[in-house]
């Protein structure tokens, strides 16, 4: 078995009832275990966009894409694993916060380049986005003050600059044929 | 597909119908002529407006047979199979066939009626979220809650399951929607589907690699999958073998791809593949991969397998390479296109040497051979199949369940066409076998004879549809091989198990009389000089002829590849398996 790492696909599908359930499915049915996946809408309308990061290797990766492929509502797949990338992760942390620790606190958020969205006299909440590795330090750091509860969305990807990917653009109307 | 409107079906496009009328024109307009089903509340609407329209309905007994039926009648012609039932228990009763039909890429379109659109996720009586339950074991679903949608959907389901590789279709129709009017359109121009890749064309360059390997090659074998059968393909690889002298082993649901009686044909490769087979592959310097997916049953143990061998893979499905196997070249495209390709660039070549080789490792294998030895009295499930191809002059259309006798179906009844054998591959669904077989008789009508041969433990799991068969009053003849055990897992108790025969003695019933109960015939045969009469007899009675075979019940399926073992570490065929395999050997 070849290295097993994080691989993030970026997938396109129709905007259709139960299209993430059968992504998901696809997952779950060929023991692909997803990290982390994110959904929403894009600027087209009818056409969802999520980001998946799986472990996989690089034959696993092809196997993944060749498989979202055959689903008939998946418009267009892009392993975007080797290319250059903004990878973002948003988080929403409350922590509790009483008004004596409170600018010490603010100071850590300046750090991490973090900023308070509500503050109440015993606690306040945290926006955050970048990597996870940020996220998962500014957690460290916030915890001996208190975490009440945190929220965080799946990798956000986008490959950089404005070349196009592969097969073209990831419109409705897009029709890439590609041969394996 | 379409089919033109008769005078005494009028074409009522632009009026406004019923959604249930509507599922009929489109089916019809689909060219649909037999559906497999059972009523029940939330299709009653779409029942009550089937009287219209010129499609004959099988009611069958349980609508696992509806399933399989449908999947018999697409695997004898190649067409779409149809099957219908009811939400709830009606809908998951259809999924055993369902998989069936999945796992061996058959095209066949369910509809299931559904509760109303305003009932859905309440728990109404008899409500199931089919849609769901299938979408693993589907190629697509649909959820249709309103009329306007029936007609689109039906039609891009018959176009997804039949276009690319094949697979079942569900469409899940709400009862408010049938029972809702509006006005009907057929759009008969090509279905565009934005994200769907049924077809590949295979690139140059990789054709390219695949001729330099075919030319290099010295020891090369054809593998011949269900792919060629699919693709109607086998014009195209006799010409190939024709032209390279390459010899072609079969998957299961490959066999009838290549012609069994030709002289390059090896026969069936794998766990229960002859001993020359497996060797050859294991002794091979290059692979030719047609429409097959390698599984387990095919490799043994990949990590052994066919070390020396490059590997072409020549596939309709992407993610088929390099599953389960790494292949060398992989050539993603409709196999007859591409052996067509390859057939315009490999010279003329003859390869006496490695097909010497090959007859040297057969050996006296082929004399080891059951079908060669004496009966000494008894009845062997080998010398009943080898019988019923010789006595059916190897041309009837062959149904098997699955078990010993699907193996000992596949080594003795030689196959020279394709789509004579139905067969459950993939899923190895027991109970296939008889509903199957009547989705069959309905595909080929009066071209082929039809044969049953299943087990006495399978045929119990569906035996119901004998009623089915006589209400529809088809000639299909059934071959009952009885050995009084569930024989597979028994053979695989004796060897692996330690002899322990847990849950595998089966006691059938009478099955002369569950003939004659059903107003058909029935046989008893317990010795081989009866098989010929017995046969005889079947193919010349004018009803149905069930014909039981009581064989020798300890007889087991030779040469075998233990599951997960190396492809050429054979349990071989004993050197009397007369002797070793009957009574006597105790």
């Amino acid at each position: 078995m070849a290295e097993m790492s994080l691989r993030t696909f970026v997938v396109y599908v129709e905007d259709k009832p139960g299209v993430l359930n059968r992504v998901a499915s696809l997952f779950r049915r060929r023991n692909f275990n997803i990290h982390s996946l994110n959904v929403g809408t894009t600027h087209e309308p009818g056409v969802s966009r999520m980001t998946i990061v799986v472990e996989a290797d690089a034959d696993k990766a092809r196997r993944i894409e060749a498989n979202l492929y055959k689903l008939v509502n998946c418009l267009y797949v892009d392993d975007i694993t080797d290319v250059d990338s903004v990878n973002r992760v948003l988080a929403l942390i409350k922590v509790g916060v009483s008004a004596a620790d409170r600018a010490e606190v603010l100071q850590i958020l300046d750090v991490f380049r973090a900023r308070a969205l509500d503050v109440s006299p015993t606690s306040l909440i945290v926006e955050v986005s970048g990597s996870q590795g940020k996220i998962d330090g500014l957690v460290t750091t916030l915890r001996p003050y208190g975490i009440l509860e945190m929220v965080q969305t799946g990798t956000l990807s986008m490959t950089r600059g404005n070349a196009a990917r592969d097969a073209g653009p990831p419109t409705i109307k897009a029709q890439p044929t590609r041969a394996a | 597909m379409t089919k033109e409107n008769s005078p005494e079906f009028p074409d009522r496009t632009g009026q406004s119908l019923t959604g249930a009328q509507i599922i009929w024109e489109s089916l019809v307009r689909e060219g649909v002529e037999v559906v497999f089903g059972y009523p029940g509340g939330a299709i009653m609407p779409a029942y009550d407006a089937m009287i219209e329209y010129p499609i004959h309905h099988v009611l069958v007994r349980h609508e696992q047979g509806a399933s399989h039926m449908a999947d018999g009648y697409a695997r004898a012609t190649g067409r779409v199979g149809v099957c219908i039932a009811t939400s709830g228990p009606g809908a998951t009763n259809l999924v055993t066939g369902i998989a069936t039909a999945m796992m061996d890429s058959i095209p066949m379109v369910a509809i299931t009626g559904q509760v109303p659109s305003t009932a859905i996720g309440t728990d109404a009586f008899q409500e199931t979220d089919i849609t769901g339950v299938v979408l693993p074991i589907t190629k697509h679903t649909y959820l249709v809650t309103r009329p306007e949608d029936i007609a689109p959907t039906i039609r891009e389901a018959f176009y997804v399951a039949s276009s690319g590789r094949p697979g079942p279709v569900l469409v899940d129709i709400t009862k408010d929607a049938q029972q809702s009017s509006c006005v009907f359109e057929w759009d008969d121009s090509p279905i565009e589907l934005p994200g769907y890749r049924p077809e590949y064309t295979a690139l140059e360059e990789e054709l390219r690699k695949a001729v330099e390997l075919i030319q290099n090659a010295e020891r090369p074998i054809i593998f011949a999958g269900h792919g060629i059968i699919k693709a109607n393909a086998t014009g195209a690889l006799l010409e190939f073998v024709q032209r390279t002298d390459i010899p072609v082993a079969c998957t299961l649901l490959g066999l009838g791809g290549f012609p069994a009686t030709h002289e390059r044909n090896l026969g069936m490769m794998g766990m229960h593949g002859e001993t020359w087979v497996n060797r050859a592959i294991q002794d091979s310097d290059l692979i030719i991969a047609l429409g097959m997916r390698f599984d387990d049953r095919v490799t043994g143990n990949v990590k052994t397998y066919a070390p020396n061998a490059k590997k072409i893979h020549i596939e309709l499905d992407p993610a088929e390479i390099n599953k389960n196997v790494k292949v060398d070249v992989a050539i993603v495209g409709d196999v007859r296109e591409v052996l067509t390709e390859l057939n315009r660039h490999v010279g003329r070549c003859e390869r006496p040497e490695w097909i010497a080789k090959i007859d040297a490792i057969k050996g006296d294998s082929a004399v080891r051979d059951i079908k060669n030895m004496p009966d000494m009295g008894k009845l062997y499930a080998a010398h009943v199949i080898h019988d019923l191809y010789r006595f059916t002059n190897g041309e009837a259309v062959i149904v098997t369940d699955v078990g010993q006798h699907q193996m000992w179906e596949a080594q003795y009844y030689k196959h020279d066409h394709p789509r004579r054998l139905i067969t459950s591959g993939g899923l190895g669904t027991m109970g296939f076998a008889l509903p199957a077989a009547i989705g069959a008789k309905f595909g080929v009508k009066d071209a082929a004879e039809v044969w049953v041969i299943a087990g006495d433990g399978g045929f119990q799991m569906t035996a119901a549809e004998l009623s089915t068969l006589k209400q529809e009053g088809l000639k299909v003849n059934i071959a009952i091989i009885n050995n009084g055990y569930l024989g597979m897992v028994r053979q695989w108790q004796q060897f692996f198990y330690g002899g322990r025969y847990v849950a595998t003695p089966i006691i059938s019933p009478d099955f002369v009389m569950l003939a004659q109960a059903h107003g058909l015939t029935g046989i008893r045969v317990t010795r081989r000089d009866e098989v010929e009469a017995a046969v005889k007899q079947a193919r010349e009675t004018p009803g149905t002829v069930l014909v039981e075979f009581q064989v020798e019940q300890m007889d087991a399926v030779y040469p075998m590849v233990p599951a997960g073992a190396d492809l050429h570490d054979m349990i071989e065929r004993p050197h009397n398996p007369i002797y070793e395999t009957g009574a006597d050997a105790e």
